[in-house]
């Protein structure tokens, strides 16, 4: 089960090229700066745009050498920035629209299917609706359950939060998540947005200037001290947690990791649940000793694995290993001299913020 | 009052107008759908030719095809040769003059709603399994509803308004080839005054009504 794709594309001032073999289950992201050909990537999977190359999905080849599936025929689901629906049509319509067409050609949607992805996504009061009587929001969730309803083998996501404020992207975000959990399909999703990947992505690939510079699951690729430099203020580490403890006087939940645990402020996750937890690693110091007298909650001890360079010459990215996870803390260089943080030193960190994702 | 070869102009140029804008809708719109879409290098030429009908003279348009369908032009030989006859001062001369005459009224309408529409939804409807064609009927035609409404309009209204080419290549024979255009200057000819009004103003009223009828159906569209 994987998705094997490789294409070469040149325009003018741009090449893409890239190999890649990604998992054929979970979420995909595809990450990277705007311009660096993470959409003509996505664009080039669903037939949109033509490279060389082949590409081949759970093992049903899409495009090799020979060969050309045209879009209309590849089992994917494509869900746009601008949510693209048919002006003409009310909610209902474009629901229809792909779903009677998949059906056509193969198993498409039942009423049973239809009901519960209408449902997933919040959709049974606007069906009559026309899409220009919808928010943004609204709109790129019919969007995605239009895309949906066509039973996809594959399903696309092009930056479907984009476009949208803060506020429709929190309203949005945790459909994804139900989805992430829900579909039993791989998922590419491409996005700028490091919160994003962190929150939804299984699996990373990096993309730079039309090519891919790193890929792996995500909490080890986003670890890596050599690629943080391509992440700057967003560089941090991202690990699975379970919440152990609600503290009612506090307003705090421990969470633990694999590793150690963690207080959080509770935002409301119940004891048991799996968690996510990110720390950007402009948020992690280092200190040779534990200090009790600071105002910091989360105080670790943990050990120096390396540390690199980072794209200000003041700056230092230490890679800490604690128990089986590995954090990333963010520090001048001076102050890492004076710690002397060489590999394999045991060192205490100050964790200044958590976030809980996902 | 309108007599009774008024009324038969005035029903030959409605049946001429109808079957002309059929006509274009048929053909127009393919050229429409290639002329918004086309990277071609032919997309310049084609263009200026539709829209030759907009600049030049009737008279220049009538004559080209008086000599072209005549027995010496190629189109003339063939229709002889196909049985049908030579096509000026017939009905059929007539339709297609119209088409030549009323084509950039329907074209460009239709290609201007057709680019307006973009790549967009198309691209969409292929990923939700519409095949080229089936997108073309389902998409790309609804989404420019509005400049079909336009062409039909102004290629009627236009087809209406012809008189210089309806001239050169129609004549003026009644019943096939008169025309209320022609049947007006008829009239002003042999000083019937009288009867040039009803026509001329029922051509005032129509097109004002027609125009009317555009402009609101369009500003509301535009709101």
């Amino acid at each position: 089960m994987s998705i094997k794709a490789q294409f070469r594309l040149d325009y003018p001032g741009f090449a893409l090229d890239v190999d890649l073999d990604l998992p054929g289950r979970g979420v995909t992201a595809l990450f990277g700066q705007s311009g660096c050909g993470k959409t003509t990537l996505l664009r080039c999977i669903a037939g949109l745009e033509r490279g060389a190359g082949r590409l081949e999905v759970n093992g049903e080849t899409w495009q090799d050498a020979g060969s050309f599936m045209a879009t209309h025929r590849r089992p994917l689901g494509y869900v746009f920035q601008d949510a693209r629906l048919f002006a003409h049509l009310t909610v209902r319509g474009n629901l229809d629209y792909g779903m009677r067409r998949a059906f056509r050609r193969g198993p498409g949607a039942d009423s049973r299917g239809f009901n519960s992805i209408v449902e997933l996504l919040g959709l049974g009061p606007l069906q009559e609706r026309l899409p220009e009587r919808l928010s943004g929001g609204e709109q790129q969730r019919v969007a995605i359950a239009r895309a949906l309803l066509t039973v996809p083998r594959l399903l696309l996501m092009d930056e479907p939060l984009a476009s949208l404020d803060h506020a429709r992207k929190q309203e949005i975000l945790p459909y994804l998540e139900r989805l992430r959990d829900e579909l039993d399909i791989p998922l590419i999703y491409v996005s700028h947005a490091a919160d994003e990947v962190a929150r939804l992505a299984d699996h990373i690939v990096v993309l730079e200037a039309g090519r891919a510079v790193a890929q792996g699951p995500l909490a080890e690729t986003l670890a890596r001290i050599d690629l943080p430099i391509r992440l700057g203020e967003d560089a941090g580490a991202v690990f699975a947690a379970t919440v152990a403890e609600r503290d009612a006087e506090w307003h705090l939940s421990r969470v633990e990791f694999d590793g150690g645990e963690l207080w959080v402020k509770d935002s409301g996750v119940p004891v048991g649940r799996r968690v996510r937890v990110r720390i950007l690693a402009r948020d992690v110091s280092i200190a040779n000793s534990r200090h009790d007298d600071v105002s910091i909650m989360n105080l670790l001890p943990a050990v120096v694995i390396a540390h690199a360079g980072e794209d200000h010459p003041s700056a230092v990215l230490v890679q800490l290993r604690i128990g089986a996870t590995t954090l990333l803390a963010r520090l001048t260089r001076r102050s890492a001299q004076r710690l002397d943080l060489a590999p394999g030193r045991e060192v205490w960190v100050q964790i200044k913020a958590v976030a809980l994702i996902g | 009052m309108l007599s009774s070869p008024d009324l038969a102009a005035i029903w030959l140029t409605f049946k001429l107008a109808t079957i002309t804008t059929l006509l274009l809708l048929l053909i127009g719109t393919p050229i429409a759908w290639w002329l918004a879409r086309t990277r071609s290098w032919w997309k310049g030429p084609v263009g200026a030719v539709v829209a030759l009908p907009i600049v030049l003279p009737p008279t220049v348009i009538g004559f080209y095809l008086l000599l072209i369908m005549g027995p010496q032009g190629f189109v003339g030989r063939f229709t002889e040769w196909a049985g049908i006859g030579l096509l000026p001062f017939t009905f059929g001369g007539l339709l297609v003059g119209s088409v030549f005459y009323s084509m950039p009224f329907v074209v460009q309408p239709i290609q201007n709603a057709f680019e307006a529409i973009g790549e967009r939804p198309l691209e969409a409807a292929a990923t939700l399994r519409a095949s080229p064609l089936d997108t073309f009927f389902s998409v790309a035609l609804p989404l420019a509803k509005p400049g079909f409404i336009t062409a039909t309009i102004l290629g009627f209204a236009h087809t209406v308004g012809e008189f210089g080419v309806v001239l050169m290549i129609g004549g003026n024979i009644p019943d096939k080839t008169r025309v209320v255009s022609v049947l007006i200057y008829d009239h002003v000819e042999a000083l019937e005054y009288g009867q040039a009004h009803w026509l001329a103003g029922g051509m005032l009223a129509f097109s004002f009504l027609v125009l009317l009828a555009l402009y609101t159906l369009t500003g509301r569209k535009s709101q």
